[in-house]
Formats: C-alpha cells, sequence, structure tokens
C-alpha cells in the first residue's frame, strides 16, 4: 500500500497501466501545495481579523470628524469610557435587556415546542405560524409594535380599555420602555428558540420515556428528570444565540425608544452608534464596541465550555 | 524536515507582515484623510469668460435630497434646470430618519458619490470643519460663474448669515465662509384650531403662562366639547436633537436663556441657570398637563398629523407642519387652522429660533462648476417663485418672493400665515451657539428634557447636563 502510493505520487502507476506516461510533478510545486491549500484559510481569517485590527487600532486615538489628523491618545478612550456614568448606565440596561429577553424567551420557547411536540392538526398548523415573525425583519417589528403600543391609537390600549387599563403610555417611562423592547424582542426571538427546542425535542430516543411510562412516572416527573437533561444542550444553544444578539441589540430599542425616556434605553450599541455616526467620535464610538466585544466575548466563552459539559453529561443519560 | 519548519515561518512572518503594512501606514497617512483638497485655492476662481448657463452643458450633477414638500417642488422643476443649462440631474431621496446618516456617512467617507445635497445650517457646523463642504463665497462673488440675476441682495440677511461661519466654535454666525445656501426655512410658530378655540371661548395665548394655561384647559374640556381624546399643544418630545430647536428654542429665547456662553473663545453650558431651570421645568409641566401621549416618541410628522387630525387644539412648532395640514383638504382640520406668532417673552421678545433647509456642495466634487449652476438656479428667483406658487415650497428664502402678489394671493386663505410670517421674520435666527457638539448637546438636552417629564428634578437634572457638556464643548 505504502509502494503503490509512492509510485501513484511519482506517475509511475500510470506507466504499469499501459497508458501515455504522467509528468512527474516537480518538486517545488509539491512543496508548494500545503502553502496554497491554506491561502483561502489565511484570507478568510485576514478579512476577519484586519477590519477588526484596524478597529482596534483606531482607539488608541482621538479620531474624530473634527480631527481628521489625530493623536495617539493610548488608552484614554478606554479610561474615559470606563469613567463616564453614562457608560455604565448602559451597561447595566444591556445586561438587564439580554438576561431579560434570553430567559423569558427560553421559558417561552421551551413551553411552547412542548405544546407543539404533540403532533396534532392544531399543532402542526401553529408550527407553519409560529416562524412567521422571524421572518419580520426586528426593525419593523418593532415600528409595528410602536404602533400598536401608541396610547391614544394603538391596538393594545383599545383591548385593554374594558378592564380599566386604557391609558397606559407604553414607552414614556423608563420601565415601561425597557419592558416594552423586551416584549418586542420576546415576540420576534421566541420563535427561534422554539424551533430549536421543538428540533431538539423529536430527535430525543423514545425508550427511556417508553421506560417512565412502564414505571407510571408523572408528566412533572419525567419531564424534570428525562425531557429537560436532555434537551438542556439544545436550549443551551438557543440562550447562547439569544444572549449574544441581545447583548448586541440596537434596531429594536432605536426604532421603538431611540434610547429614552432618557438616557433608559440607550444600550452599549445605541451609545456606540451615537457617538461614531451622529456625533462623529469616531475612535470613541469604536472604543465602545471593543468594550461591547469583550463583554460578548467572554460570556459566550464562559456559556460554550458549559454547553460542552452539559453536552457530555447528555450524551450519558440514554445509557 | 527542519527546513520545511523554516520555510513555513518564515511564510507566516511575511504573511503577517504584508498585513500588518497597510494598517500601519493607516497611521501615517491620517486615517485616509486626502491632503490634495487642502489649502488649494478655490475652483471657482478657474471659471472665467461670460456668464453662460451653458457653460457646463452635457455634465451630470448628483444629488442626495431629503423627502419633503420642498424636494417634490424642486423635482418637478429640474426640467426647467436641464433645458435652460444642457445638465442632466440624478438624485437619490431619502426619509428624513435617515437622511442626515447618510449624508454624513457619505460625507465622511471622502467620495464624491454626490456633489450637493441638502443640510440644515446646524450641519454647517459639524461639516463645515472637517472640510467637507464647499466656501461658495468664491462662486458668488465671481462674476464669470454667478449671473445677474441670482442677485444675493433679494436673500432676507439672517437666513444668509445663518449659513455663514468661520468655523470657530462659539464665533457668532454672519462671518467667514459661506458653506451652504438658503433654499427653504421655518420659523417656529403657534397654529391653533379655531374652532375649538371659538368652541371653548379661548384666544391664542400671548404670553408662556396663558400657553400653558390654554394647553390644560383643552385638554380637560375639549373632549366634552366633542372632541373625543383631543390635548392641548403639540410638541416634540423624542430624544433627539430635533426636539429642541422648534418650539423649546424659541420659547426658551424668548425668555432671553442662552444655551452656552461664550467668554473669551471658553464655551460654557448656561442649561443650568436658575431661569433656565425655571422655564424648563414650566415647559415640562405644560406637556404634561396639556401635551400628547407618548410625548417622548414625538416628532414633528407626530405633531403635524395631530393637528390635522384633529387630536392638537395647537401646534407649537414650524409654520411649516402646520402648513401642509392647513392646505385645502389635506387633513379634517384643513380650513380650520389658524397662525399666530405665539407667546411673547416677559420683555414682549419675540425671538424665534429656525430651521433652514439649505443647498451644499461637496467639497471633493469632481463636478463644482455644474453643480454651482445647480446650486444657483436651485436657490435664483425664478425656480423659488415657481415653487412656491405652484407647490408647497412656502416660507420663502427671498423677499421679492414673499411680496409676490401670486404667493400673497396663494397663502390668503391661511388665517394668519402671511401676519404672522410678517411679524417674525425679522426676529427669526439661528438662536443656538455654533460649536461642532452641537448634536451631541441638543441629544442629550432632550434626553434630560424626558426625565424631567418623567418626574425627575430639573435641577439635578440640568446640573447634571452642564457638567457632562462642559469639556466636550469647553
Amino acid at each position: 500500500m505504502y509502494t503503490s502510493l509512492k509510485e501513484t505520487d511519482h506517475g509511475a502507476a500510470s506507466h504499469e497501466g499501459g497508458g501515455p506516461p504522467a509528468r512527474a510533478v516537480p518538486r517545488w510545486r509539491r512543496s508548494l501545495r500545503p502553502y496554497l491549500l491554506i491561502v483561502p484559510a489565511l484570507l478568510l481569517t485576514g478579512g476577519i481579523l484586519y477590519p477588526f485590527g484596524l478597529g482596534l487600532f483606531y482607539t488608541f486615538f482621538d479620531f474624530a470628524a473634527s480631527k481628521p489628523q489625530p493623536d495617539m491618545v493610548g488608552l484614554e478612550n478606554y479610561r474615559r469610557i470606563f469613567t463616564e456614568t453614562s457608560f455604565w448606565n448602559s451597561a447595566w440596561v444591556t445586561v438587564l435587556y439580554a438576561v431579560g429577553a434570553a430567559a423569558v424567551e427560553t421559558v417561552l420557547g421551551v413551553g411552547v415546542a412542548l405544546l407543539l411536540h404533540r403532533s396534532t392538526l392544531v399543532g402542526r398548523v401553529l408550527e407553519k405560524i409560529l416562524i412567521l415573525p422571524l421572518m419580520i425583519a426586528p426593525v419593523i417589528a418593532a415600528i409595528m409594535w410602536k404602533l400598536m403600543l401608541q396610547p391614544s391609537v394603538g391596538v393594545i390600549n383599545y383591548l385593554l380599555k374594558p378592564f380599566g387599563l386604557g391609558g397606559v403610555q407604553w414607552t414614556d417611562t423608563p420601565a415601561g420602555a425597557l419592558l416594552s423592547s423586551i416584549a418586542v424582542d420576546v415576540w420576534v426571538y421566541t420563535p427561534f428558540v422554539a424551533i430549536l427546542a421543538l428540533a431538539g425535542l423529536r430527535s430525543l430516543p423514545v425508550s427511556p420515556f417508553e421506560a417512565a411510562a412502564v414505571d407510571g412516572a408523572g408528566w412533572w416527573f419525567t419531564f424534570r428528570r428525562l425531557t429537560l437533561p436532555m434537551l438542556w444542550p439544545y436550549v443551551l444553544v438557543a440562550v447562547i444565540f439569544r444572549f449574544m444578539d441581545s447583548l448586541k441589540v440596537f434596531d429594536i430599542i432605536y426604532a421603538l425608544t431611540e434610547g429614552g425616556p432618557g438616557d433608559s434605553t440607550v444600550v452599549l450599541q445605541i451609545r456606540a452608534y451615537l457617538e461614531a455616526i451622529r456625533f462623529q467620535r469616531y475612535s470613541f464610538g469604536i472604543s465602545y464596541m471593543i468594550v461591547l466585544w469583550a463583554v460578548v466575548y467572554l460570556v459566550t466563552m464562559v456559556l460554550v465550555r458549559y454547553l460542552g459539559k452539559i453536552q457530555n453529561r447528555a450524551a450519558e443519560v440514554p445509557k | 524536515m527542519d527546513m520545511r519548519v523554516h520555510d513555513r515561518r518564515r511564510f507566516l512572518a511575511l504573511t503577517a507582515a504584508a498585513s500588518a503594512t497597510p494598517l500601519l501606514s493607516a497611521c501615517g497617512t491620517g486615517f485616509g484623510g486626502d491632503e490634495s483638497t487642502k489649502g488649494g485655492g478655490s475652483a471657482a476662481n478657474d471659471v472665467t469668460g461670460s456668464f453662460d448657463w451653458k457653460k457646463a452643458k452635457g455634465k451630470t450633477v448628483k444629488a442626495l435630497l431629503n423627502k419633503h414638500p420642498y424636494t417634490d417642488a424642486l423635482i418637478a422643476d429640474l426640467k426647467s434646470f436641464t433645458a435652460k443649462t444642457g445638465i442632466k440631474v440624478e438624485y437619490d431621496v431619502f426619509p428624513e430618519d435617515n437622511y442626515f446618516d447618510k449624508l454624513t456617512v457619505d460625507l465622511s467617507s471622502g467620495r464624491a458619490s454626490y456633489d450637493i445635497f441638502m443640510l440644515g445650517a446646524y450641519m454647517v457646523w459639524q461639516y463645515g470643519p472637517p472640510g467637507w463642504l464647499e466656501d461658495l463665497g468664491p462662486w458668488m462673488s465671481n462674476s464669470s460663474a454667478t449671473g445677474g440675476e441670482w442677485d444675493q441682495g433679494d436673500f432676507f440677511p439672517n437666513l444668509l448669515q445663518a449659513d455663514q461661519w468661520s468655523l470657530k466654535a462659539g464665533a457668532p454666525l454672519g462671518q467667514g465662509g459661506q458653506y451652504a445656501l438658503p433654499w427653504g426655512w421655518e420659523t417656529n410658530v403657534v397654529a391653533y384650531n379655531t374652532e375649538v378655540f371659538k368652541k371653548l371661548g379661548l384666544k391664542p395665548a400671548e404670553t408662556f403662562d396663558e400657553l400653558r394655561e390654554i394647553s390644560g384647559a383643552i385638554k380637560r374640556k375639549a373632549p366634552g366639547a366633542g372632541y373625543d381624546g383631543m390635548y392641548g399643544v403639540a410638541v416634540r418630545g423624542s430624544r433627539s436633537w430635533a426636539t429642541i430647536h422648534p418650539g423649546f428654542m424659541t420659547m426658551y429665547s424668548r425668555y432671553g436663556l442662552k444655551d452656552f456662553t461664550v467668554d473669551g473663545g471658553k464655551i460654557t453650558p448656561a442649561m443650568n441657570s436658575p431661569e433656565a431651570i425655571a422655564f424648563t421645568q414650566d415647559w415640562a409641566e405644560m406637556i404634561k398637563k396639556g401635551g400628547p401621549p407618548s410625548w417622548t416618541s414625538y416628532t414633528w410628522y407626530q405633531c403635524s398629523s395631530d393637528l390635522g387630525a384633529k387630536k392638537a387644539g395647537m401646534l407649537f412648532d414650524a409654520d411649516t407642519a402646520a402648513y401642509f395640514q392647513a392646505v385645502k383638504g389635506a387633513s379634517p382640520a384643513s380650513g380650520k387652522i389658524a397662525f399666530h406668532p405665539g407667546p411673547k417673552g416677559p420683555d414682549g421678545s419675540l425671538a424665534t429660533n429656525m430651521w433652514i433647509w439649505s443647498l451644499g456642495m461637496n467639497a471633493k466634487s469632481k463636478n463644482k462648476h455644474a453643480a454651482w449652476l445647480f446650486l444657483q438656479w436651485a436657490t435664483g428667483k425664478e425656480h423659488l417663485r415657481k415653487a412656491a406658487i405652484e407647490g408647497n415650497h412656502i416660507d420663502p428664502v427671498r423677499k421679492s418672493v414673499s411680496q409676490d402678489a401670486a404667493y400673497k394671493d396663494k397663502m390668503k386663505d391661511l388665517e394668519g400665515f402671511i401676519e404672522t410670517f410678517e411679524t417674525v421674520v425679522d426676529q427669526t435666527k439661528i438662536q443656538f451657539t455654533p460649536q461642532e457638539q452641537f448634536f451631541d448637546a441638543t441629544t442629550s438636552w432632550a434626553a434630560s428634557l424626558q426625565e424631567i417629564y418623567g418626574g425627575k428634578s430639573a435641577k439635578s437634572v440640568l446640573n447634571g447636563l452642564a457638567n457632562d457638556l462642559a469639556p466636550k464643548v469647553g
């Protein structure tokens, strides 16, 4: 086998087969081949790292529209960010939003998946409808909800009127604005969690559930001891995606509240957008994004490691 | 084997070096800045000989425009320009929410994708210092480039001065380069529903106290008089710089209040003076008692449509915002909207803040002569007269158009419009201090206003705002 492979490499096999003599591949081409093979990977990596590196590089300057020939300021942009109260406010709002949205979406998504798992006609119809919010651009969804939440002409207050709740100013208070934004996020992305959870439910082995049924285990016991542990890796994938996305939210909040009232819904992305685009302090805006990237990276790393452990544990359950 | 490892290392090292070279060179090239346009003379000097509209025949001018009735009137008349000059105009129109982001990104990229664009006078403070705007002064003063009929003296002087600046923060307007030309403008006044006023026995407010009282009275009494859900006064409230400049800044200025004080070139925030705090508190109270529900999301679109839909008894905003609802058949309230200069300050001041839709030229344009001919035509008497009479390009920037019999005839059915315009026109100017951080300052100011409206202490919020702004503008 070794000889044959070696001969093929040099074209010797073709001679034995009686065909025309193959040209021997020159040594320099064989030496170059591994390098050529890594070129696409290098280009891809470069395409990712170069803009990122350039962005990082800009954060060490005071580059702004008003200062197109900037001085190097070292870590000054980061020092400013961490000493500004507005940053800590934005960081707090971002965390509240991400935790709130991801938690509600997970609970609701899993709940919806469990309901749809029973393959009834209604379930199959609902399954098709479930995906509709995901097909709508989040910014459009936010505008749609903005109209529905409008206090005087919005349909939500109209529906609540018979219950004496017709005058709610949904986005006029800090808490209301944040909760309304989370509600829109939940409306758009709960189906995403539900679809992942449903796929997970359908891939679970049947035998443990049959055994539990034979033993007379109740629904809650089966859910807690079998379904949830085995489903958890799938749910965790959804949580990771939703948490990462929620930390980076921009469109929903900006379309719904523009970050207001006051600074109550100015998440880090909106702060960065205002700094870099509206106020044209490019370096400062990018610095915000780098800080956000670091937070998302660290959180995701922890969650992915946890996911690995969970997957290993789940793999042992059916045995 | 060792040789191979050595080769791979060299290869990776060379690749890394090649990747890093542009990164490092970015520092040296001034972050992509183009030095070629700095320090040179104006391209206007290249135009010589006698003036001729056809001198740039065959060229194409690319324009970036905001969706607006003024824009509609311009587009409707573009054929006249092409017939007159032989210059073709290509344009993109964006809604206002995205327009300035699009323009900012485009100009900051240093490309010349658009030769001319719409901008407000405030944008001169942001776009002027980085060198993105062509100084139109040399073009205006070159008789080879500018026809005699353009008549610079026909513009209302305060409008022309609003686009003129020395690019030094805190320096007054009306000095330095002409970075844009006034094209259409808006003065901020009170428009009211005459039907509601008549039913409730009200008269337009002459003082701010009266305005607050009337706003609250309408909200309380109008629903009982058959106007379900009507509130008193529509004013903007979104977390945006645009919330500050119309009604709020007008009334603020009529009280003699300043956004910043300038002393020896040092700019100090003044929106936390005791008088400013008291005024801001009163403004927020007025909105709570007589303003729109969901005020914190209100832009001029909502304010304007509420007046037209009989949801608002009054509007304290741009006169055009009321005009678009007042014209025949435009809204349920059309024919029942009247105009009034609005409350006077304690000393009788009718100082009014304004917004000017101006036209500017990209300093990087490769097509400046043709672009200048377009600007000259678009701000010229012939087009502006036609746009005002046949289109909805009202609030003329030219004295001759404002005095034109056909224009006056067109506006005569709008109760109080001409009288209000003529009362405030000379007292209307930019009331803000020109400085590059204008958008940051006014966006934060709007956010502060929202917090005060939400119940926070005006004093602590405005002190916080002033402390935050001081190092940025100082």
